[in-house]
């Protein structure tokens, strides 16, 4: 049993997070947030970059570090920490792990590219209102051509490369990997809930695209994301927390702190509660996607549908702590309420994620090893 | 990240794994009455502390196996697995008995702990009384010194297992006149006392486990005092930070077969297990209780490595009394209106979530309420300030 982080993971947490309180504090977001057709910091993004945090985990023969998913979960609980206003999941955790997992070697040849910073991925898998489904994809590939409209795409704006859900040729749904440097590409940013993390429709006129992976891949692909996600997720709500503990601490109303009131201390402890499932469970999240672990579908739903229990409450509970000045623009709370709803929707939303915990325990049981 | 056992645990959980199929026979179940549970339970217990597998944490002085917490757990584990209940016991070598062997003398040390140990005497914790639940400090039973005894008067409640205890480690006033949590002193009593009466209280359930414990004008002797006169609080917060670390098996039905039962009971044209409201409440609850039974991983993880566990170990009964009642609720609900049908010869599995249901209660409430464990998290893991204590620095005489 050796359920926690090494100590060599604790040196890299607390390097990110000197690295982060310096490089990224909420004035950060917030110029993104006063500016939102910036949709994402392409400072901060090529100082991650140069840093190696997008090369962590691509193999050294790409020019990346070699480091294992675990070790990026540090990296994406810090990143979480400060709601880093950077296309880091959609790129690391989705394009850079769809190429590791299924690139051909061609295909793997802009790994390179993504440890550099150059190369930015995006999911385009959504066409509208609603969760996909197999039966309803539109988008189309035709001798090797895509067509198609996908709405919204998280960092649609600023991505180069793009993982795309359409049918081919047999009509089955499939990933394809598409260059958004084609003329038959027109993107339009969306205005969004979470300006700091931008997104927008795009739409594919007879654009090259590759297939990559078996058709299960995107399940595959998801699964993983949402664990990386998840500590994303942990590290906002954990932050989130500690501001609203703060405040409560600091806050007098009727002659005492705020937080001596039970129903505040009540509130906060229950978010702690909820924090420390929410932790548990991206833990045997990363087991499972780390060690390969056939409970991978299980514990990667689990560990989504508590972190976005968790985030969701912890912003919600903060602004609601904080009272009046809590719902100013100025104070940063409502940047992880948004940042909170962004990651609930990212991937698919908590409904959605529900059921394929249920159906994921229901076909491959209860029991952990 | 590793999730499974390192060799060491594996090599010790096979160990346990073959004592147990070596002692098949001897595995008590749930079945019977109390005294025939009680009599196997019993027997099990000295075999366990013959073969080094009782009280594994404890030194071997004490008959322990000198283990790591975590050999506990994967023993308690194994034994779960076959069903073996964690009864009878677990009051008096979680609780009582690590404060005799912190506070009592050697002789008496030599009389109580092996015996203990091997399951031929029961301990029971007179802690609570009317008065005096989540503010334990508020105890009224008074002890005053007589000669070289003690008079104890007064009144217990919600003792478990006091019918059957042969020892209790009890608190009481010994001065009034100090403030709350000074002027009270721990003694330990055997309950065959003259003056010590036992009444069961019927629970909501239906059960008895519980009892009122009447004091009328008993004899302890001081030798039996643990710690010094007015620092009983000192010893009852050692009693209970001695709660062991759970190992084995969630409450309720298990997942699996609460999957099993949704996929067979029909809801309109298809089955619960195609419903979307009850998957998603089933998710949820599967989160939350994995959720506490990984974070028991993080504890372990943290003993293991040679650290004090974190706050987080402080979760666990708050979710999962919660989440039983919760689940057993919509098991219930699941049924329709057969869901009330009380008869184990027709379904043993609704019959165990009634169970669960009527017991959930009582768990929300005992060993801390859901509200003081939330204030206890609220104030020693955040830090957030204690409210208003009006008896604070006031003689306990004087407060209300």
């Amino acid at each position: 049993m050796n359920f926690d982080f090494s100590d060599d993971q604790e040196v890299l947490r607390s390097e990110a997070r000197k690295f982060l309180d310096a490089r990224c504090p909420p004035s950060r977001v917030r110029a993104i947030l006063d500016d939102p057709g910036r949709g994402h910091d392409a400072e901060l993004w090529q100082e991650l970059a140069e840093q190696g945090w997008t090369a962590l985990t691509i193999p050294e023969e790409h020019g990346g570090l070699g480091m294992s998913r675990t070790d990026l979960c540090v990296l994406a609980e810090e990143l979480g920490r400060v709601l880093a206003p950077v296309p880091f999941a959609s790129t690391v955790f989705v394009l850079a792990e769809a190429l590791m997992l299924a690139g051909t070697e061609k295909q793997r040849e802009r790994l390179a590219d993504i440890a550099t910073g150059e190369c930015i991925g995006c999911l385009a898998v959504h066409e509208g209102p609603g969760e996909p489904s197999r039966a309803k994809v539109n988008a189309r590939v035709e001798n090797g051509l895509l067509t198609g409209v996908k709405e919204p795409v998280i960092d649609g704006m600023c991505a180069t490369d793009a993982l795309v859900w359409a049918r081919d040729d047999n009509d089955v749904p499939r990933l394809y990997l598409v260059s958004l440097a084609h003329q038959g590409v027109s993107r339009t940013p969306l205005a969004t809930l979470d300006p700091s993390r931008g997104i927008s429709r795009i739409e594919f006129r007879n654009v090259p695209a590759e297939p990559i992976g078996e058709p299960e891949l995107l399940d595959r692909l998801l699964d993983g994301a949402a664990v990386l996600l998840a500590f994303e997720q942990v590290g906002g709500a954990d932050r989130a927390l500690e501001q609203a503990v703060q405040f409560a601490k600091e806050r007098t109303a009727f002659g005492r702190e705020i937080g001596s009131y039970q129903a505040i201390k009540h509130k906060l402890a229950d978010a702690y509660v909820n924090n420390q499932i929410a932790r548990s469970n991206a833990y045997y999240g990363i087991w499972a996607l780390d060690s390969d672990s056939a409970e991978l579908p299980q514990a990667a739903a689990a560990a989504r549908v508590a972190a976005c229990q968790a985030m969701w409450y912890a912003a919600r509970e903060s602004i609601q702590t904080h009272g009046g000045i809590g719902f100013t623009w100025e104070a940063d709370q409502h940047l992880f309420y948004r940042r909170a709803l962004h990651l609930d929707m990212a991937l698919g939303s908590p409904r959605v994620w529900r059921d394929r915990l249920f159906a994921a325990l229901e076909m491959h049981g209860t029991e952990a090893a | 990240m590793d999730f499974s056992d390192t060799p060491q645990e594996a090599d010790y959980r096979a160990r346990a794994q073959a004592f147990l199929d070596a002692h098949a026979i001897d595995l008590p179940s749930l079945s019977g009455t109390e005294d025939e549970r009680l009599e196997r339970q019993r027997k099990w217990q000295a075999i366990k502390a013959g073969n080094g597998f009782a009280c594994i944490t404890w030194a071997p002085e004490w008959g322990g196996a000198g283990g790591t917490a975590l050999e506990a757990v994967i023993f308690r584990e194994e034994e779960a697995r076959r069903g073996v209940p964690d009864a009878f016991f677990g009051i008096g070598l979680g609780l009582c008995v690590p404060t005799i062997i912190r506070y009592a003398t050697d002789a008496q040390k030599e009389s109580l702990v092996a015996r203990a140990v091997r399951g031929e005497q029961i301990w029971c914790q007179l802690f609570s009384e009317p008065a005096a639940g989540s503010d334990l400090a508020g105890v009224r039973a008074r002890a005053v010194q007589d000669g070289d005894d003690w008079v104890i008067n007064g009144q217990k409640v919600w003792t478990s297992g006091a019918h059957y205890a042969d020892y209790g480690l009890i608190i009481a006033r010994s001065d009034p006149d100090q403030p709350k949590h000074k002027g009270l002193t721990m003694f330990f009593v055997k309950m065959d006392s003259p003056g010590i009466e036992v009444r069961p209280i019927h629970q909501m359930s239906g059960g008895m486990e519980f009892n009122e414990v009447f004091f009328n004008d008993v004899r302890i002797p001081d030798e039996q005092r643990l710690g010094e006169v007015g620092e009983g609080w000192k010893v009852a917060i050692f009693a209970l930070m001695n709660e062991r670390v759970q190992g084995g098996k969630e409450r309720g039905v298990p997942a699996a077969e609460t999957i099993a039962l949704a996929r067979r009971t029909p809801t309109g044209d298809a089955t619960l297990a195609d419903d979307g409201s009850f998957r998603a409440a089933f998710a949820d609850w599967y989160v939350r209780t994995r959720g506490v039974q990984l974070t028991r991983y993080r504890t372990l993880t943290a003993m293991s490595r040679g650290q004090t566990p974190g706050p987080e170990a402080s979760i666990g009964k708050l979710v999962t009394a919660f989440e039983l009642q919760e689940m057993s609720r919509l098991l219930v609900e699941a049924q329709g209106p057969y869901g009330l049908v009380d008869d184990p010869a027709l379904s043993m599995l609704q019959a165990e979530v009634h169970h669960d249901l009527l017991h959930a209660p009582g768990i929300r409430i005992a060993g801390g309420t859901d509200e003081i464990l939330r204030n206890i998290i609220a104030e020693r893991v955040l830090g957030l300030p204690k409210g208003p204590q009006p008896d604070k620095g006031t003689a306990f005489s004087e407060t209300r």
